[in-house]
């Protein structure tokens, strides 16, 4: 929150911002183009554009904000305005991983606090830094609607469930190692400029991506559970790694169920 | 599995009803399939077999009322669009959910997307729209899957397109991810965002109703509000009021997190109680006792264990000096420094407010800088007027209901935690172990 702000400059002007090459600006004017036949007007496009942008190039570059405006028939101010308000919008070049911990009140007392901390320590990056090897950049989130699953962690925005500080670190190092990582709900990782296509609206093609993760998280079927009379499940914690499935509450629903 | 002879009033087969979460248990839940052997679309037949203005008052009279905060009855929402005005009509799905604690749409759409989608065609054909759009937050890209996929599925099944199930009635539905604002989720804030613009709040009136979506008539709906519109059709209204209450009927998610035994979604009629909740679920985690809570999130003002038996539906909880918000059940245990808690959501506050008002954008600055001063023992005792001070001056002065958020914590927990504070400055720091609060802190193993 002490940050100073980026690419603040009293001299003389920045020159306009170079375009894309042609190969690149052709293939995506194609993606914005179905990306603005879905609005009824077509400045709505703008933040599905910013996410396009992000796609090509990892953060939301001077070049990407002018292909938005001239896209949409905007100044690169208004353009600009736009993206400088919404936190998913990277401003800096930045990992292929987007970790961010949830240190809202809730997620941070039940250990996303801790989480957050031995993770700078282990990476070495502060808050919004990336790693020297481009792997992982690390911030702290704000709630992201998952509080019966805290501590939670998210790659990439999806769902790392129930989080130890051991966790945690083993995923960003398997990360970093290049390992497939696989979210406690969500589909296999991938890059952030794949994730931020999905984002600008293109579903995900890869097989078996919808499916992943099964129907819903343990924390989520606890109240169908109990409203079907089955026996009141055992703590759930499935440390990343271990099959959810696993651990649904069939062992002390047969010992109890009679 | 036998059920005891008779259930009584903790039993959760008797106060929980699994209506949205009803199948999520089955392998692919969202898919249309499993959608449809659970009379998916069933609700749509029967309402396209109605009149527009008699399907509006059949929602109206069902008494469903917006389950996204504010709890504004939803058939009147819908009732307000003026009809036969030559403009386009628009539906605006609320997917942003983002306010601290809640977690409910998320499951929700993740397990069971369909059922927002035929809420959403049932929607569209009483207000005469033909286009509407469903605004899920950015940060959750396995439910922007599912949305995409139960998208695909409904057009190629018929239920979205030209001439729905042969009813005459068009409809268009967009998928629409925001980019990360907490802001977003108040309705106004949501149709600039959603129009391409920063997520700034208008001033009202005109309400999104005459003018909202590209200035024409618009409803705003959350997600759960939209969803629970099917089975109300297919069940019918009495069934649905014949759960809660006259004035709060019908059913509803419940997410309970926390220092709990069982944190998760608990569907069950409104005015269950937390005791309730607790009681069939295992209770605090084991050996702790519940300090405070929030009944719908952290803009709710919080709660001890005085309010264990208020009846959590709209009128219960307003009785009780809260509100039901987004019945986001967040409990903490004796373990947790309610200071630091605040300052966290006030935080929170401070970096998502929008930055329109100065009331809200100022005091939310400055309340954090009280606050952190408090926690780290470096505070004054009239800092803590001045914090109420500041909350006064920024609750209800400002466009939208962030600020008034803001100020909750601060009301509620001084109201509560005095003493608390007192300590912190007394003490010249905080009491607690923040490592006694963590979710491994009794773990005697782990077996990560």
């Amino acid at each position: 929150m002490t940050t100073t702000p980026e690419g603040v400059s009293l001299g003389m002007p920045q020159l306009p911002a170079p375009a894309y090459p042609d190969d690149v600006r052709a293939r995506l004017e194609a993606d914005a183009r179905e990306i603005i036949a879905r609005y009824p007007d077509s400045r709505s496009a703008l933040l599905p554009l910013l996410h396009l942008v992000q796609s090509e190039e990892g953060h939301v570059t001077r070049t990407g904000q002018q292909f938005c405006a001239n896209m949409l028939g905007l100044t690169t101010a208004e353009v600009a305005a736009v993206a400088t308000f919404y936190s998913m919008y990277r401003r800096k070049p930045s990992g292929d991983y987007q970790v961010g911990v949830c240190t809202n009140t809730l997620c941070a007392v039940m250990g996303g606090d801790a989480i957050f901390a031995a993770l700078q320590d282990h990476l070495g990056v502060g808050n919004g830094e990336t790693t020297d090897d481009g792997k992982v950049t690390l911030e702290h989130i704000e709630c992201n609607a998952a509080c019966d699953f805290a501590p939670v962690v998210m790659v990439n925005w999806e769902f790392f469930d129930n989080q130890t500080v051991d966790s945690a670190k083993r995923l960003v190092d398997d990360l970093r190692e290049g390992a497939q990582v696989e979210p406690t709900r969500g589909a296999p990782l991938c890059t952030f400029k794949d994730t931020a296509r999905i984002l600008a609206g293109f579903p995900d093609e890869r097989e078996g991506a919808v499916e992943a993760g099964g129907s819903a998280g343990p924390a989520s079927l606890i109240g169908l559970r109990l409203a079907k009379g089955e026996t009141q499940p055992a703590r759930v914690v499935h440390p990343r790694g271990e099959d959810p499935q696993n651990e649904r509450p069939s062992g002390p629903a047969a010992e109890e169920g009679e | 599995m036998t059920l005891a002879p008779e259930l009584n009033e903790t039993s959760p087969e008797k106060l929980l009803v699994p209506v949205l979460s009803a199948f999520w248990d089955e392998d692919e839940s969202w898919t249309l399939d499993v959608y449809r052997r659970h009379e998916g679309y069933e609700g749509l037949r029967k309402a396209l077999a109605m009149s527009p203005d008699d399907l509006i008052a059949y929602v109206k009279d069902s008494g469903l009322r917006g389950r996204g905060g504010a709890g504004f009855p939803t058939g009147m929402k819908w009732q307000f669009i003026p009809q036969g005005d030559g403009k386009p009509h628009y539906l605006v799905v609320n997917a942003d959910e983002s306010e601290p604690g809640t977690c409910k749409d998320i499951p929700l759409l993740f397990a069971n997307p369909h059922s927002l989608i035929e809420g959403i065609v049932i929607a569209c054909y009483a207000i005469r729209s033909s286009h509407a759009f469903i605004y899920l937050r950015g940060e959750v890209v396995p439910v922007l899957r599912r949305l995409h996929e139960a998208v695909r599925e409904a057009y190629a099944a018929g239920y979205l397109g030209e001439n729905i199930l042969g009813s005459g009635l068009d409809l268009q539905l967009t998928v629409h991810a925001g980019a990360g604002a907490y802001i977003c989720g108040e309705e106004t804030a949501l149709l600039d965002s959603l129009e391409g613009r920063r997520g700034q709040p208008r001033l009202r009136p005109p309400f999104p109703a005459v003018a909202g979506l590209y200035a024409c008539p618009t409803v705003v709906n959350n997600v759960e509000s939209i969803a629970s519109v099917p089975a109300i059709l297919h069940k019918g209204k009495e069934w649905f009021r014949s759960m809660g209450s006259e004035k709060s009927p019908g059913f509803t998610l419940y997410s309970l997190s926390g220092h709990v035994a069982s944190p998760g979604q608990y569907e069950a009629p409104l005015g269950i109680t937390l005791r309730q909740l607790l009681d069939m679920s295992g209770g605090m985690r084991p050996g702790h006792r519940l300090k405070f809570w929030t009944p719908g999130g952290s803009s709710t003002p919080m709660f001890t264990d005085e309010h264990l038996d208020v009846p959590l539906d709209y009128e219960g909880v307003g009785a009780a000096g809260s509100m039901l918000g987004t019945k986001a059940l967040q409990c903490f245990d004796e373990t947790t420094c309610v200071v630091r808690a605040v300052t966290r959501w006030t935080e929170f506050y401070a970096h998502e407010s929008c930055g329109k008002c100065t009331p809200c954008r100022e005091g939310t600055y400055w309340l954090v800088q009280l606050l952190r001063d408090i926690e780290a023992g470096k505070g004054v005792m009239s800092d803590l007027d001045k914090l109420n001070d500041i909350a006064d001056n920024i609750n209800g002065k400002s466009f939208c209901a962030l600020g008034d958020g803001a100020a909750s914590p601060i009301f509620s927990s001084l109201k509560y935690f005095r003493e608390e504070y007192e300590q912190h400055i007394t003490g010249r720091g905080c009491p607690f172990d923040p490592a006694k609060s963590t979710a491994w802190a009794d773990r005697t193993e782990v077996n990560a």
